[in-house]
């Protein structure tokens, strides 16, 4: 494995998270006017103010803030709530699970709903079956996450009372009923996920099926069958594995807005709150934690290439 | 024998070839042929036919309030029906349909022009510059858009003007990579080297020559941002970030109606249909613009 290539990636990787901090930072620093007012709303105290400047450490040169901040966030300490005044840590951590588990479910819906999909048209291009699939790959795309959610709801929830319309419990209480409330937020997402990666997976299958291999491998008289999942498709996951990378930031926007519609306790519900309640460091944290749960999916991404095909070098 | 069949293919091809109208010309020809793209286009015109007269001819005001006609079904005078406070859902769309297309069409507009030239800087300039610009973008493309969207809605304020200026910010990274990768791919063209011997200067270039030549995956992004910009606008304001009460959002129309999606489901169905088709309207039109612009990514 070519070290130094993998080494590059890491600090790339490095980079952008520190970028990544620095944005975040700002997101206080670029309120007009003065930010503990903002936070408190116009009609508070003098005091009140100063209290929170003082908290906030808005009273110290900008990079000695950040710097500061920065120290203290690589050591997981960012701060505590405005709100609840309780350390925002164990509260990102508490909520991070259910953002994993959503993205994880929605994600293996997307895969499950797209590659035999993909492949059947990439397959028959042109036939029904791909004229179908790309009308619905269209409309995936262009329906609003949340308004999927609240249909299903209304169709599987409120009027068929198959499953919860909302809520969430831990999968290690009552595993029948984690599942119970994962479905319809999970299919919500993991519906507009499919409908982006059918499109990609048709491509890059479309793409290898034309290759010299393919037909030579056809030519020796293989099943059509061995063709496509052992020559084409192989080849083609390099480029699917890269769309599935890249579609985790997508795939993050989606469960932000899912978590909100079926008041499932993740990350995006909290930054959500947060916004709402302008709790400036819970909000920080939370769009730290995704920030940097995205940066380091990208570079697993990038390093997976290795494993998928050991004949690409890199400089 | 042989040199004939070649003669005679020759003479084929010739009298076969089409009349060139030029690549703008033929790409127009193209996109006029494309059966989704027109769907997609048409869909647009009705939507700007809304948007830009619907104002003026619509029988009922957005904001006025009807209590003895709350919760009406859709009918000949309600087509759409009303909602809690007895409002022409119709009109309130059509209303809406303004607040859409004028929030896109900023943001789309702010995201192109920023990152087009952020993309030319870094593609055209010193290997720093690039560096320092396309690290940069990876940064804010690290944050997944929507919630991006929010932690700047969060810095600058609630408010459609915000939200055009947020959904703008997220959408610079896309047309910064766009432009640097179609500037890189004619920065070392004859004409460039060309223009540089006659004494041309780097922004006579940039703007002259390179420019029109990577405009065509900047128009075609453009569409498809445009989708998703609309899409991004509708979340924000169903969290009550963008379009604020009492001004008509499609977005705000669904979080305002959705305790009552039960008893009146018209609440629930015509805003989301309308935000649907209009997203759908760019991305056939992007898709189409696409296949017309550069015929070898067709699929």
């Amino acid at each position: 494995m070519n070290l130094s290539y993998i080494l590059q990636r890491i600090f790339l990787a490095l980079v952008v998270i520190l970028g990544v901090t620095f944005v975040v930072f700002m997101i206080v620093h670029i309120v007009p006017g003065d930010p503990a007012r903002v936070i408190l709303g116009a009609y508070a105290s003098d005091e009140s103010v100063a209290a929170i400047r003082e908290r906030l450490g808005l009273n110290r040169p900008f990079l000695e803030q950040y710097g500061d901040w920065l120290g203290k966030a690589a050591r997981g300490e960012l701060g505590s709530s405005l709100i609840t005044s309780q350390p925002v840590m164990p509260q990102l951590l508490q909520r991070l699970g259910p953002t994993i588990e959503l993205a994880l479910a929605s994600l293996l819906i997307g895969i499950a709903i797209a590659f035999p999909i993909g492949i059947l048209s990439a397959v028959r291009p042109g036939s029904k079956i791909d004229l179908v699939a790309s009308f619905f790959s269209q409309i995936g795309v262009s329906v609003p996450s949340f308004w999927m959610g609240i249909i299903l709801v209304l169709l599987f929830s409120l009027t068929l009372n198959w499953l919860p319309p909302s809520g969430y419990t831990p999968i290690s209480e009552d595993l029948g009923d984690w599942i119970a409330h994962l479905v319809l937020p999970a299919v919500t997402t993991g519906i507009v996920s499919a409908s982006i990666l059918t499109r990609f997976i048709r491509s890059a299958m479309l793409d290898v099926l034309h290759m010299n291999y393919v037909q030579t491998a056809r030519a020796k008289g293989l099943s059509e069958r061995t063709v496509v999942t052992k020559h084409a498709l192989r080849n083609a996951m390099i480029n699917i594995v890269t769309i599935i990378g890249l579609q985790m930031t997508a795939l993050l926007s989606g469960v932000v807005i899912v978590e909100v519609v079926f008041a499932w306790p993740g990350l995006g519900r909290l930054a959500l709150d947060a916004v709402l309640d302008r709790d400036y460091p819970m909000l920080q944290g939370a769009v730290l934690t995704i920030a940097i749960m995205v940066t380091l999916v990208n570079l697993v991404v990038d390093l997976l290439y290795f494993f998928l095909d050991p004949r690409i070098e890199f400089g | 024998m042989a040199s004939t069949t070649v003669a005679k293919i020759g003479i084929n091809e010739a009298t076969q070839t089409q009349p060139s109208r030029g690549l703008w010309g033929d790409a127009f020809y193209r996109l006029i042929r494309h059966r989704l793209a027109m769907f997609g286009a048409f869909v647009l015109l009705v939507v700007i036919f809304m948007a830009v007269l619907g104002p003026n001819t619509a029988a009922y005001n957005p904001e006025t309030m009807d209590f003895s006609a709350r919760f009406a079904p859709p009918s000949l005078t309600h087509p759409f029906g009303t909602d809690d406070f007895g409002r022409d859902t119709f009109t309130r769309i059509v209303y809406g349909a303004r607040v859409s297309l004028l929030v896109g069409i900023i943001a789309v507009s702010l995201a192109a022009t920023v990152g087009t030239i952020l993309g030319m800087i870094a593609g055209y300039s010193n290997r720093i510059a690039d560096e320092v610009i396309m690290r940069s973008m990876d940064v804010l493309y690290a944050f997944p858009a929507i919630l991006l969207a929010i932690a700047i809605l969060a810095a600058l304020g609630k408010g459609v003007g915000n939200a055009m200026i947020a959904i703008g910010i997220v959408y610079i990274p896309i047309f910064a990579r766009i432009a640097r990768g179609a500037v890189l791919s004619v920065r070392n063209e004859e004409f460039i080297t060309a223009a540089r011997a006659l004494g041309a200067g780097d922004i006579r270039i940039l703007s002259t020559h390179i420019f029109p030549n990577i405009l065509s995956p900047i128009i075609v992004e453009t569409s498809l941002s445009l989708a998703f910009a609309i899409l991004a606008e509708a979340a924000l304001s169903f969290f009550g970030l963008g379009t604020q009460p009492p001004d008509p959002s499609w977005g705000r129309m669904l979080s305002e109606g959705r305790g009552y999606f039960r008893q009146s489901v018209w609440l629930g169905i015509f805003p989301g249909l309308a935000i649907m088709f209009t997203v759908m309207g760019f991305n056939f039109l992007g898709d189409g613009l696409r296949d017309a612009l550069d015929p070898r990514l067709k699929r």
